[in-house]
């Protein structure tokens, strides 16, 4: 497993692959564009030189553990936090030094929402839309009235934020992010705290804007949240990009396993080795390995051959779930 | 592509028109946010309270006049009723007016990053450098509110009880009512200048820290111990170079004619505070990683 993110992680390429959409473009037509991006805090180092390559109307899932470094990276795309090394550009426009100009085209949902608790949700938008030099004050009304509109919150948009439940304050954050038409949607962990008809209903916003053309880039440290609306994939462990792409060339990229079972596993096993299978362990009757580029009728060839019986055998790639698995490390540990 | 690419185009249009002027959205958003709060509101009720305390006590149990060790107007309150705010600005000047600023300028920087509101300002994007001069003039306008909590009510109050004649002054003329009120708007001017120097030391506190209140503390602590080396006559190099050593000599705009000295000299320091304190939270505040 780990030999296999290793070897992803040499394969990542900064600049966009040819099957993307953004095939063999320069850099402007990437929405997101980091290379070499580095911080470390005191001697931790969060994120390491990850170079994030994400198309223009790509809905970009960025997963990873809590703690592998997605929401440092963010927070460098919009000018948070300084990186310690590297560069990253905005919708083609280098940050910090054209953030303004950037972040006026970017919506974005940073590590939960965070509002003033004694305004109501109406009012925490006309503050963030005050802040706005860009803002149209005429037309205040009418789009905090549609950002509300579109995230379900009209009938509590007089309450403080203090009442409101940890869905309803997900929601007044994306309705924040949506003021102004936005090129790209920065959302980290948008679905945290919503009960699954939320989710859905997020998942199907984000839907929604990206047929409008909006770039989404969304973290998540759950796969099954979006790997549905997904078009490309990043993979982050360790403050590392293990892995990048669509999500058809993140899937090909994980190694095909083989499954035999068998009544005589030892013998098998002398077989498999003997043609080159990696990595070759027997539960039982159940043997497992990776076959590397051996085809199946080949390997079935041999076993039959040497005299070992073949009940069940298939060679497979990974579901994205046993990759995501294989990427990160295992299940509920906390990077770093 | 292309037609997403035409969907940016015609959204970003509209907005290469519109040119950036100058606005007064955010700052009129920070003031709405400062007077709207409970806690501000209670604090410039205290602030009230101390005139009108002071002026009914003055009026219906007081046999004489108290030792002060400030410009001493309570003495002089049943003269004319414009004397109430001034002795209650002599009473509130050294901890009321600087605590109820800390508590302001602590907010401003660390209470957004304590709530996490920082963040999604800086993205909106509010420029940093401009966040902290609408902050800071936030807190300028609310040194001038904190002020008038004293002056307006103890002025009602005091010409309600004591009535409206002409003012003497401390140089022994006597002054005409317009004449007078003139003056106290100066005096309410000059010590407002005071607490906006105290501010930026405030505003410079609070981007030190995400604990507003800690910041806040920390800012009293500092107003503190600047009344209390004021003290120390083996300071006496030190002194005029305290940002409050002046703020009592808002007395000599009552003398007749004005005191000048004094005054102008407070102002520059004021000033030099203000300068300096602000432009070291913008050198702290500007590059700052912002992790709440």
């Amino acid at each position: 497993m780990t030999q296999l993110t290793e070897e992803r992680a040499d394969a990542r390429d900064p600049a966009p692959d040819p099957r993307g959409p953004g095939a063999g473009a320069p850099d402007g037509t990437l929405a997101v564009h980091t290379s070499g991006l580095t911080k470390r805090f005191h001697h931790q180092t969060a994120v390491d030189s990850i170079d994030l390559a994400v198309p223009r109307g790509a809905v970009y899932g960025f997963l990873g553990p809590n703690g592998s470094g997605k929401t440092t990276t963010i927070r460098m795309l919009l000018g948070l936090v300084q990186p310690t090394a590297g560069s990253r550009t905005v919708l083609g426009m280098p940050i910090p030094q054209q953030a303004n100009e950037a972040l006026h085209r970017v919506g974005s949902l940073v590590e939960g929402p965070a509002f003033h608790p004694y305004l109501s949700g109406r009012a925490n938008l006309a503050r963030l839309d005050a802040a706005d030099l860009l803002a149209d004050p005429r037309t205040a009304r009418a789009r905090i009235d549609a950002a509300l509109e579109r995230v379900g919150l009209m009938a509590a948009a007089g309450k403080r934020y203090r009442a409101y439940s940890l869905g309803m304050r997900q929601r007044l954050a994306i309705a924040a992010a949506l003021l102004q038409p936005r090129d790209l949607l920065v959302l980290d962990e948008p679905t945290n705290g919503l009960d699954p008809q939320g989710t859905r209903e997020v998942r199907s916003l984000i839907g929604s804007l990206a047929s409008d053309g909006t770039t989404v880039f969304v973290s998540s440290h759950l796969l099954a949240e979006v790997e549905q609306i997904c078009t490309h994939l990043g993979v982050m462990r360790e403050g590392r990009l293990v892995a990048q792409g669509t999500v058809a060339q993140v899937q090909e990229a994980g190694q095909r396993l083989l499954r035999l079972e068998t009544p005589q596993p030892q013998a098998a096993v002398g077989v498999l080795e003997g043609l080159g299978v990696r990595e070759v362990t027997v539960h039982g009757e159940v043997v497992r390995g990776i076959p590397e580029s051996l085809e199946g009728e080949q390997v079935v060839a041999a076993l039959v051959h040497a005299g070992v019986g073949v009940r069940a055998f298939a060679v497979a790639s990974p579901s994205l779930e046993d990759l995501f698995v294989a990427l990160t490390g295992e299940g509920f540990d906390v990077s770093g | 592509m292309s037609a997403v690419e035409a969907t940016v185009e015609a959204t970003r249009e509209p907005v290469r028109r519109r040119r950036m002027a100058p606005s007064t959205r955010l700052l009129r958003s920070e003031l709405r946010l400062i007077g709207g709060r409970r806690r501000n509101q209670a604090g410039l009720a205290v602030l009230a309270a101390v005139p009108i305390l002071m002026a009914v006590v003055v009026r219906f149990f007081s046999s004489g006049p108290g030792e002060n060790d400030g410009p001493n107007f309570l003495s002089s309150v049943t003269a004319n009723g414009l004397f109430v705010p001034l002795a209650a600005l002599g009473v509130e000047v050294a901890m009321f007016l600087p605590l109820a600023m800390s508590m302001l300028a602590g907010d401003s920087i660390a209470g957004e990053a304590n709530i996490g509101t920082l963040r999604y300002l800086l993205t909106v994007p509010v420029d940093r450098t401009r966040l902290l001069a609408v902050k800071y003039a936030s807190l300028c306008i609310g040194a001038l509110w904190g002020v008038a909590a004293v002056v307006v009510p103890g002025a009602i109050v005091g010409l309600a009880l004591f009535g409206a004649g002409p003012l003497p002054t401390l140089s022994g003329t006597q002054l005409t009512f317009g004449e007078g009120l003139w003056r106290v708007l100066l005096v309410s001017l000059y010590l407002s200048a005071g607490l906006a120097a105290f501010a930026a030391i405030g505003l410079f506190i609070s981007t030190l820290t995400e604990q507003p209140i800690g910041a806040a503390i920390a800012a009293m602590i500092v107003n503190i111990v600047a009344w209390i080396l004021d003290q120390v006559p083996q300071l006496d190099w030190l002194h005029p170079w305290l940002f409050m050593h002046d703020w009592l000599s808002f007395a000599d705009l009552m003398r007749d004619p004005i005191h000048w000295a004094n005054l102008t000299h407070g102002l520059w320091i004021d000033l030099a505070y203000a300068v300096v304190f602000w432009l070291l939270a913008w050198a702290r505040f500007s590059g700052k990683d912002v992790t709440s």
